[in-house]
Parts: C-alpha cells; sequence; structure tokens
C-alpha cells in the first residue's frame, strides 16, 4: 500500500448560473483586468488514501464523489495527482 | 399523531416545528439525528438551519446521518416526509426529491417575508388552502435557488409536483418576487408519489398573529387532516 495524494476539484456544470464567478468577474473587470470573459469559482479537495495503485486511489476518488463529494445535479468533477508538498495542513 | 422533528448538529428551527406542531394538536417527538430507528412516526420533519455549518454543500453531510437510512425507507413506505428550508436541501442531497439548491442569484443571505402561491392544493401538504392562494411566509437562506434540468421541470409541472411558486402579494407572478433567482420561480415541489415535500419558505414561522402571518399554519394543519381524517 502507497500513499496517495489527490487533488479533487469540483466544478460547476458549465451552463449553470455562477454568482460567485459573476462577482469575481466584475471586480477583475473594476480592477483592469478588462481582458476576462468567463470567471467560475469551483473547490478544490486534498485527500490523502492508502491504495496500491494510484490507478486504484484514483478510482476510488472517482467513487467517493459520485457518493458524496460532487453533486450529480450541479457539479462536475476532475481528479488528479497532488504533489505532496503542495499540500495545505501537511506537517513534516 | 406523533410526527418526529429530526435534529442535526446545527438545527435551528426544530423548536420551531415542535411548536407548530403543537399548536395544532400534533404529537412532536423530537428525534436526535444518531438515532438509527424511527419508531412508529406517523410523520417526520427536517427542520430548517445549518446542518454540519453547510460544509461541502448545504444538506450533503446531513444525509449521510444514521437517522437518514430510516427517514428514506420511512418515505419509501408511503409515510409523509416534510423538509424545509435546510430540511428541502437535505431530501434533494438524499435523492428524495429531485433537483438542487445552489447559492441564490442575489448572492445574498435572504432573511426576509415573501410570497407564494399554492399551485397544487391537493397535497398531503396543502389541502388546507385554497387552489391559488397567496401565502405569507419568511424565508432565511443563502441556498435557495433551485436548479433542475429542463426536462426535470417540465416533469414536475405536468405531475403537479410544483406545490408553492413564488408570486407578488396579488398571488400573480411578477417581475422581482422570486427572492433567489429559483427556476420557474420555484418555492416547494412534492415527489411523485406525492408523499414527501421540500419547501424553502419557513411556515412554521408563520403560525400566529403575533409573527406577523398565520399563513404557515395549513401546512400542518393539512398534515395533521392526512393523518387522522377522522378527527378533520
Amino acid at each position: 500500500m502507497t500513499r496517495h495524494h489527490l487533488e479533487i476539484r469540483i466544478i460547476p456544470r458549465p451552463g449553470l448560473l455562477d454568482p460567485e464567478g459573476k462577482a469575481i468577474h466584475h471586480a477583475l473587470d473594476s480592477l483592469g483586468y478588462e481582458s476576462v470573459r468567463n470567471v467560475r469559482v469551483g473547490k478544490a479537495i486534498y485527500v490523502d488514501l492508502e491504495a496500491p495503485s494510484s490507478e486504484e486511489a484514483i478510482a476510488e476518488a472517482e467513487a467517493m464523489c459520485r457518493g458524496l463529494l460532487a453533486n450529480p445535479v450541479t457539479e462536475d468533477f476532475e481528479i488528479g495527482m497532488a504533489s505532496p508538498a503542495a499540500e495545505p495542513g501537511e506537517t513534516s | 399523531m406523533r410526527l418526529a422533528v429530526v435534529t442535526f448538529p446545527g438545527s435551528n428551527c426544530d423548536y420551531d416545528v415542535y411548536q407548530a406542531i403543537k399548536s395544532v394538536g400534533g404529537v412532536p417527538e423530537f428525534i436526535w439525528h444518531r438515532d438509527a430507528a424511527l419508531d412508529s412516526v406517523d410523520a417526520v420533519v427536517l427542520p430548517g438551519g445549518f446542518s454540519y455549518g453547510d460544509y461541502l454543500r448545504a444538506g450533503a453531510i446531513a444525509r449521510m446521518s444514521p437517522i437518514m437510512e430510516q427517514v428514506v425507507t420511512f418515505a419509501a413506505g408511503g409515510g409523509p416526509v416534510l423538509g424545509i428550508c435546510n430540511g428541502f436541501q437535505i431530501l434533494c442531497e438524499a435523492g428524495l426529491l429531485p433537483g438542487a439548491l445552489t447559492r441564490n442569484d442575489t448572492l445574498k443571505f435572504e432573511s426576509k417575508d415573501v410570497w407564494v402561491r399554492v399551485e397544487n392544493a391537493d397535497t398531503t401538504f396543502s389541502r388546507d388552502y385554497g387552489q391559488g392562494q397567496a401565502l405569507r411566509m419568511p424565508i432565511a437562506h443563502a441556498e435557495g435557488n433551485y436548479y433542475a434540468d429542463e426536462e426535470t421541470l417540465d416533469s414536475l409541472e405536468s405531475g403537479g409536483q410544483v406545490v408553492f411558486r413564488y408570486c407578488d402579494p396579488s398571488g400573480h407572478d411578477g417581475e422581482g418576487w422570486n427572492p433567489n433567482g429559483s427556476a420557474r420561480s420555484i418555492a416547494g415541489i412534492r415527489n411523485e408519489a406525492g408523499n414527501v415535500l421540500g419547501m424553502m419558505p419557513h411556515p412554521e414561522r408563520a403560525v400566529e398573529e403575533v409573527l406577523g402571518s398565520v399563513d404557515g399554519l395549513g401546512v400542518f394543519t393539512s398534515l395533521l387532516r392526512q393523518l387522522s381524517p377522522a378527527a378533520a
């Protein structure tokens, strides 16, 4: 068993109203970033888990997303391997 | 008639619901979310609040509470289940009602009185109202923006599952009376079988004149009358 560090990104479905993204877009506009065309806000969840392989770690994380972490009605998810050093809250 | 009021960590309308049930002659009973049994109750109410601090998504973690397995079984057996505000969010997360409640389009926590129209007065929870009656009740939520895909919305409409819809004080649709951006101004829906209702407004906060409105009473009297038709 190896410890895997996963980054799970939860993203609002395209086309779904994202008022928070819209508000940030407006704020960027007022900062002078007029090139911005779209802003969407999701969230990242960092999960450490033990699994025999990274494939199995990802498969398990997918099941977690379907069961709890993402709402299938409004959200999509992406799972990637995270670098342990980049993780917040990890004590060495 | 025994009505279970489920308390989750962070529920804050449980006592109001308890009081509302009592005021219409029902027998309320608090059930803690870790209890794994719903013993011989006649109906279940999931009250409003901020279960688990709304972490992850409103209602997402409460849905995993031991009691929810019992609530799902109870609902599957035809038992009446009423979810108010956070309770509505939990029912959607648990898959007992379709769709989801997302962030208000105003980006604000909306706490005020609103008007809703009774779209279907032939349900377990609305039979004491008149069809099309306009009701005044408070809302208090940040995630009340009802969302479902068009197909689901159409089937809710055609199946009479939209029970309450935001409206103006005269009961008509009007610009500016949808407080949170809900699809088709939906404020409350029931499931296909008709025994599960979720609504964002708080009927339990509109049950005495001193509260400014008694329009919420009908939800509770309807439910009690459904449970004991002989006594009605």
